[in-house]
């Protein structure tokens, strides 16, 4: 599955958050979408599963525009996992929301059927929590909470998959785990990420955004010059792929005082 | 059923209950003694076939607003249906000698709810957008302004008056004719049947409006046509029986609390446990204080609540919240 966001453009009120974005990921490729808050990432992925519709531009996932598509169709090759989706009401368990991934497969006469407790089955033993299918989703750690929240995404049988912010507030080893697994599923991925180090592990390939404009896009260590660090984060820092294959990055002591970081333009 | 049918200011014996009903469904047996025949008949079987229905309304329009607007105090009433359906039957009470125009008070107290639901959409939409917060706000904005009016034309009515409005506002299926019954049962079943098709795709609004975009829902497609199809059913509803409080609010959590919160389940079985609950408080309502009538709405409440709470305390998910 391909994914192609072409020159994708979108003003709210008179301010415009995305100018004229293009990005790509190959199929099967885990790509990274970075950048400060308010430069644009979620706004990305919105256009891509069918949630806002850009002024101009076009979101073609398997070479289709997505909004040629109907949503139900759309949602059957696109699954997302969203920041708005944690809680809900009690009386809800693990098993019910995983079930929710199974919504775009079905009209309104449709029943469950094997394929779909098939599909549950397989999402609830790859995310490592088919012992906790009865419990109270109101009763889960934050980890275990994205481990639901991805394994209804992956009942979806998804061939691309949209994270918004997957391992914001879990500890560092269910971080790990929970980007392990997406590496494992093999489905082409687009992530936004918070944090450079995990972006830098995870992701084959990395796109910056900066006020609403893709600034660098490429392999990770061609994105993450000390340059890109400087302007577009406001850090000095410097990252370097180390004996063990591993990208990590080394942050200066300070900040970059604000007269060394350029502002982005407003317009 | 058939006990709630037997039992009122005059009792009848099960077995005639089932004579008279029988002879009148099939047209086989022999008739009963005419004035029992009349109290089982035409006086006691509409009335507990409405209550029934009017419980099965009110608790499937309930779960679906709950849903609809996420918010688990959402009711029936919470879009301003019953000050809207309050105000038209207030009219025609009050400033009438029973109708308007040819309008008697239950034509009056639908079109009332109409009016208010109408007005909450248009203030509550924005391009052409239902949002939950906006829409409740406006509901409730709507219905203190419906409450205004309503309270104005109370002052200046009559004791006789005061009692009918105090009577209709807390509910009653006392006035059950037969001929309400095709359209009510028509509209109860209908949206019944048709609100449990979506089913799914109200699971599905549980987890946000952006995730349910991205499993292929049309959101706000979605909640226009739910709140089109619940408000029919609540203002049917309330237009045949006043503005029963309470069982809108509880029967969709008892039900969630005991069965879980799948809709395609938690419909069809919220709207068979609140149409046994209001005609068994429709027979507590005729039978406590015999032969006077107590409002339903004053029962579902006293009864209702203690029971609701002693389920709230005792389920250990909410433990955590």
């Amino acid at each position: 599955m391909k994914l192609r966001v072409e020159r994708v453009h979108i003003t709210l009120g008179h301010r415009p958050v995305l100018r004229d974005v293009t990005l790509e990921a190959t199929p099967g490729a885990v790509v990274g979408l970075i950048g400060p808050n308010g430069s644009g990432k979620s706004t990305v992925l919105r256009t891509i599963y069918r949630s806002l519709r850009p002024q101009r531009g076009v979101v073609r996932v398997d070479g289709d525009d997505v909004w040629s598509l109907s949503a139900r169709s759309a949602a059957r090759r696109t699954a997302a996992v969203l920041q708005d989706a944690g809680g809900g009401p009690t009386g809800v368990c693990v098993s019910d929301v995983v079930a929710l991934g199974r919504t775009p497969h079905h009209g309104l006469l449709g029943r469950d059927g094997a394929d779909d407790h098939q599909a549950v089955d397989e999402a609830l033993d790859l995310c490592g929590i088919r012992h906790m299918a009865e419990r109270d989703v109101t009763s889960l750690s934050g980890g275990e909470r994205q481990r639901v929240l991805l394994a209804r995404a992956l009942a979806q049988q998804p061939r691309l998959l949209v994270l918004d912010e997957l391992t914001n507030h879990l500890d560092i080893r269910a971080r790990f785990e929970l980007l392990d697994l997406i590496r494992s599923t093999g489905i082409t991925t687009l992530a936004v990420l918070h944090d450079l180090d995990l972006a830098a592990r995870l992701c084959d390939q990395l796109v910056a955004l900066h006020a609403g404009e893709v600034v660098a896009a490429g392999a990770v260590l061609d994105v993450l010059t000390p340059g890109l660090l400087r302007d577009v984060f406001g850090v000095a820092a410097t990252a370097s792929r180390h004996a063990d294959g591993v990208v990590r990055i080394t942050y200066g002591a300070q900040p970059l005082s604000l007269d060394q970081v350029p502002q982005p333009t407003v317009g | 059923m058939t006990v709630a049918i037997s039992i009122g200011a005059v009792t009848v014996p099960l077995d005639q209950v089932w004579g008279i009903v029988w002879h009148h469904v099939s047209g086989a047996g022999a008739p009963g003694d005419p004035v029992t025949d009349q109290i089982v008949w035409n006086f006691r079987t509409p009335r507990v076939v409405l209550a029934a229905l009017v419980g099965a309304g009110l608790a499937i329009s309930g779960v679906v607003l709950q849903a609809v607007v996420a918010n688990p105090l959402a009711d029936p009433y919470v879009l301003g249906v019953s000050s809207g359906a309050s105000l038209g039957a207030v009219l025609v009470i009050t400033l009438t000698t029973g109708t308007l125009g040819g309008i008697g008070v239950s034509s009056a107290a639908f079109l009332g709810a109409v009016a208010a639901v109408a007005l909450v959409f248009v203030l509550g939409q924005k391009g052409g957008r239902l949002a939950p917060t906006r829409l409740v706000l406006s509901g409730v904005a709507v219905g203190y302004l419906f409450l205004a009016a309503t309270s104005y034309l109370q002052l200046r009515a009559t004791p006789t008056e005061l009692r009918t409005v105090m009577f209709w506002m807390l509910g009653s299926v006392a006035g059950a004719k037969w001929d309400q019954l095709p359209i009510v049962t028509t509209v109860v079943l209908t949206t019944t049947v048709a609100l449990t098709l979506f089913g799914r795709q109200l699971n599905a609004l549980l987890v946000g409006d952006e995730s349910a975009t991205s499993l292929g829902i049309d959101v706000h497609r979605l909640r226009a046509v739910l709140l089109v199809l619940s408000s029919l059913v609540t203002g049917t509803v309330i237009a045949v029986a006043g503005g029963i409080g309470f069982v809108g609010l509880m029967i969709p959590h008892l039900v969630r609390l005991t069965t879980g919160a799948d809709h395609r389940r938690l419909l069809p079985q919220a709207a068979l446990v609140g149409a046994i609950y209001l005609v068994v408080v429709d027979l507590l309502s005729r039978t406590l204080d015999r032969p006077n009538e107590l409002p339903l709405g004053i029962l579902t409440a006293l009864f209702g609540a203690p029971f609701f709470l002693w389920l709230l305390r005792r389920n250990k998910s909410l433990d955590t919240i």
